[in-house]
């Protein structure tokens, strides 16, 4: 089946625009928050979204990013060693950390970066932001920001194709997996 | 979120005869993140968490042994350790018989050092879990070869037509051996330099290693070296009557401060350890600016959880 386009680059930027601003908005301000991008895609949207911020508040929100690949629990059951990617994380402490991702699905992966970051430092707060919720939760786990809702079956899979990362224009996409 | 990944998975690492550029490449990188995580507030993560590492080391080893139990607690692993001193090898049982008993207790990695060359195979054939050599007789010790690789890829960038020069006890060097195929498979002009008694036979060379050189003077080997690489004298190869004297070994061999100075700029020294300084290496030369000795320790830690992680993955799909 030939994939269908559920977000273009200006719905994903009008989408990024809004979430810039219910951070701010939440957290009165954007003095305290920080910005940690998980591998892969949510990297570039951290770093999207503080430039955001920045335009509006002129606060430059610090920008980190984690890689989850150790703290999987899946390890054994995956393929051949996936390669992985830097953490690098600001200060911690006494911040707002808002963690960012591209797709929102079973959980496991928040899971994941939420004991990495309590590895890291006691922020004093976690929230979560997404571009896309595609739901069947594994977990008790919600995003505060979510860029669209997308209801997917299964044996669906959502791409999400960012410029910095995959030299196409943005996009996401909902592919039929056999 | 699906990650790009590597060749094929690997259940053993028992030497490094095998691996492809390639795979090497994907383990350095691998490697980098490790060494990060050896910076962290918190120095360990849960990769490993419930798995069993055993070390069996049947010959006296602190670093090595010390270095694979480091990087198996980082990873969160339980971790036991076995001499040959202090198990029933000493009541007769057999390395077979000691494989099964490891395993009847739940071992899920064994990291095997044994005098005899070809003991870690023997233990691979007999055990369902990972089997990591951790130098076995004369034969090969892959860990240390890919920490030196890591090194010196760290320092030196791409390896392909750097000079990396391996001076003293070739012929009875495990280290040297897996270097070898480490280096060849990356590109390196490699040179192994050191009296004919402890090179071997130059027709051993030309039909086995095509692609290294062969040299019996240090002064004329170290010109233009990116790396020069001592190894450990072995006082019984004295006794052996293969060397004069250590005086005559180290006036020839040793590196000192001249013979770096005649190398590439930014050279660096390496030393397999523990150094017999005075010996194969000069003390200011084992502590100067070039060298990276220390930083080969560091990094056989992290070399060593990316081994672990490299076997870890995709363990329960097999």
């Amino acid at each position: 089946m030939t994939p269908k386009q559920l977000m273009n680059d200006e719905e994903i930027r009008r989408a990024l625009k809004r979430i810039a601003h219910e951070i701010v908005e939440r957290n009165a301000g954007a003095s305290l928050v920080s910005l940690v991008g998980i591998h892969r895609r949510g990297v570039p949207l951290a770093r999207r979204l503080a430039a955001m911020i920045a335009e509006t508040e002129h606060v430059q929100v610090p920008v980190g990013e984690l890689d989850i690949g150790l703290y999987r629990d899946d390890l054994h059951s995956r393929g051949p060693a996936p390669i992985l990617g830097r953490t690098i994380l600001p200060e911690l402490g006494k911040r707002v950390v808002v963690l960012v991702d591209d797709v929102l699905y079973t959980g496991r992966t928040i899971r994941a970066a939420l004991n990495e970051l309590s590895d890291w430092g006691r922020p004093s707060a976690i929230q979560l932001a997404v571009l896309v919720d595609r739901g069947h939760r594994e977990l008790p786990i919600r995003a505060d920001f979510v860029g669209k809702n997308i209801p997917t079956a299964k044996n669906e899979r959502v791409d999400v194709q960012l410029s910095e990362i995959d030299s196409a224009q943005d996009s996401v996409v909902i592919v039929q997996e056999d | 979120m699906s990650s790009p990944t590597t060749t094929p998975r690997r259940r053993h690492v028992l030497d490094l005869d095998d691996w492809s550029a390639d795979e090497l490449r994907s383990l350095l990188t691998i490697a980098t993140q490790m060494k990060d995580i050896l910076e962290r507030p918190v120095k360990q993560v849960p990769t490993l968490r419930g798995k069993i590492v055993v070390n069996m080391f049947w010959e006296d080893s602190t670093r090595t042994r010390s270095s694979f139990e480091l990087a198996a607690k980082a990873l969160s692993a339980n971790v036991l350790s076995l001499g040959a001193k202090d198990t029933s090898v000493k009541k007769g049982e057999s390395l077979v018989d000691t494989v099964r008993t490891v395993q009847a207790l739940g071992a899920d990695y064994i990291v095997m050092r044994h005098g005899q060359s070809g003991a870690p195979y023997l233990v691979a054939q007999h055990f369902r879990g990972s089997v990591i050599n951790g130098g076995d007789g004369r034969h090969a010790h892959p860990s240390q070869a890919l920490l030196d690789l890591f090194t010196m890829h760290e320092r030196l960038g791409e390896l392909a037509d750097k000079k990396v020069v391996i001076v003293g006890d070739i012929l009875h060097s495990r280290v040297a051996r897996s270097n070898l195929w480490a280096l060849t498979t990356m590109g390196a002009k490699v040179v192994v330099c050191g009296p004919p008694t402890l090179i071997g036979p130059a027709k051993y060379w030309q039909s086995t290693w095509p692609k290294v050189e062969i040299s019996h003077s240090l002064d004329h080997a170290a010109e233009g070296a990116d790396v020069l690489m001592a190894l450990r004298l072995q006082h019984e190869r004295m006794e052996g009557g293969l060397l004069p004297s250590l005086r005559e070994y180290s006036r020839r061999f040793g590196l000192n401060a001249t013979r770096v100075a005649s190398a590439n700029s930014n050279v660096i020294v390496m030393h397999p350890g523990p150094m017999n300084e005075g010996v194969e290496i000069m003390p200011d030369v084992a502590t100067g600016p070039h060298s990276v000795i220390e930083t080969q320790i560091t990094n056989g830690v992290a070399m060593r959880m990316a081994l672990f992680y490299y076997l870890a993955t995709g363990s329960e799909q097999v």
